[in-house]
């Protein structure tokens, strides 16, 4: 049991890492990461959006009808996400990123990785079980977002948390901030830990 | 005019793929080849069509701070905004559960090629995000609306018909082994977004 446990909390984090390995969840998970701020907000959102409705789902496993699970679902992560939503509006240094992310929070009711998660784990597992494998596919998930924009912005705008970095004579690269670098990035990530799994290349 | 300006800058300027990274999810999943392509544009499309007008009335009688002043003057302060992530998906799972019943049931034909995706569609992100912006830039008529979301469909139509055949063609290109399959997609789709940043400084 405990291996078995301690495999469901590791194996989100590389192994199966649901933006990389998986590419669950991209949806909101690029437009975020120029600032580093944003992109920590966002993936400890997520993590608790993902944590809490596989918890609930996984309590309500028995009773929901086949049938018209999805809507269940949904209706239980839309609930989440207003609540993870009304506490970033209410925070008073959180108002400003909850106005920065914009329409990404509300998104999270559509990444794929919560209804990923509830429907290959929660409906099938016990309530801690899925509580674990929720946060721990959130943390996975937002490791990602978190090196996507420490590197867009150290290089986008040359700071870190809103902090100066790099020396005040460095241009700013503006193709760093802009949509297409976040995809390449990506692409680079996934380059880069293929390279060292071998396991993971496709054919 | 202002609705050819809305329509234009909905494809190309604010596309849903290469500037807000809508739907990447069934976007990178269903885009191995051009006919799959198609048929899920195709589907995004109309759903986008429907849905995004029912929630632009939603939002506008119902939900936005005052919405209510019609039912009479007592209702004029309050303020459901809050809501409007719960009843924006459950109009889209609802829309999407109704067509895809219809669908099958009187175009037997159309459900086999369609069919598949439309419970997919019920949780692609362009779909939600299409309201949520409807209701963050305040559109002010209903027909503005309604072609925002016929020029953003129009939009993600285009841009997975072209990576799916971007990548029919990649399937005979010898890519390093770590990049294969989806690493390399990722860099197409940012070289293509590139491509379509040179529409991004037009005014309309």
């Amino acid at each position: 049991m405990d291996k078995k446990l301690k495999e469901t909390i590791l194996n989100p984090i590389l192994k199966g890492n649901p933006i990389t390995v998986l590419v669950l969840g991209i949806c909101s998970s690029l437009a975020v990461t120029v600032q580093l701020k944003g992109a920590l907000v966002m993936a400890i959102s997520v993590t608790l959006v993902t944590g809490l409705s596989s918890l609930v789902c996984s309590l309500l496993r028995n009773t929901i009808p086949m049938r018209v699970r999805i809507i269940v679902q949904l209706v239980v992560v839309a609930l989440m996400v207003i609540l993870v939503d009304q506490i970033l509006k209410a925070g008073e240094g959180t108002y400003a990123i909850d106005k920065q992310l914009s329409v990404y929070i509300g998104l999270i009711i559509t990444n794929c990785i919560v209804m990923g998660r509830i429907e290959a784990f929660a409906l099938g597992n016990k309530p801690l079980p899925s509580l674990l494998d929720g946060l721990a596919n959130g943390v996975g998930y937002g490791l990602i977002l978190v090196i996507v924009a420490f590197f867009r912005e150290l290089f986008g705008s040359g700071t870190l948390f809103g902090l100066q970095v790099l020396p005040a004579g460095y241009i700013p690269n503006n193709l760093v901030i802009l949509p297409p670098f976040a995809l390449i990035l990506l692409g680079c990530i996934i380059w880069v830990q293929r390279a060292f799994d071998k396991d993971l290349q496709e054919k | 005019m202002e609705y050819i300006s809305l329509f234009v800058k909905s494809i190309f300027v604010d596309n849903m793929i290469f500037a807000y990274f809508l739907g990447m999810c069934s976007y990178l999943a269903v885009s191995k080849n051009v006919k799959t392509a198609n048929g899920l544009g195709l589907a995004v499309i109309f759903v986008l069509l429907f849905t995004l007008p029912i929630n632009w009335l939603l939002n506008t009688y119902v939900l936005q701070p005052g919405a209510l002043k019609w039912l009479g003057p007592q209702f004029a302060d309050v303020d459901l905004s809050f809501l409007s992530f719960i009843i924006f998906i459950a109009v889209i799972a609802a829309f999407v559960q109704i067509v895809e019943m219809f669908v099958e049931k009187f175009l037997p034909s159309l459900y086999s090629s369609l069919g598949i995706f439309l419970p997919l569609i019920a949780v692609n992100c362009s779909i939600l995000g299409g309201s949520l912006f409807m209701q963050q830039r305040d559109f002010t008529s209903f027909g503005e609306s309604a072609v925002y979301a016929l020029g953003s469909g129009i939009g993600w139509y285009l841009a997975i018909v072209a990576l799916a055949a971007i990548r029919e063609k990649m399937a005979y290109c010898n890519v390093p082994k770590p990049l294969k399959g989806i690493g390399i997609t990722f860099i197409t789709v940012g070289l293509m977004g590139m491509a379509f940043m040179i529409f991004m400084g037009i005014q309309l």
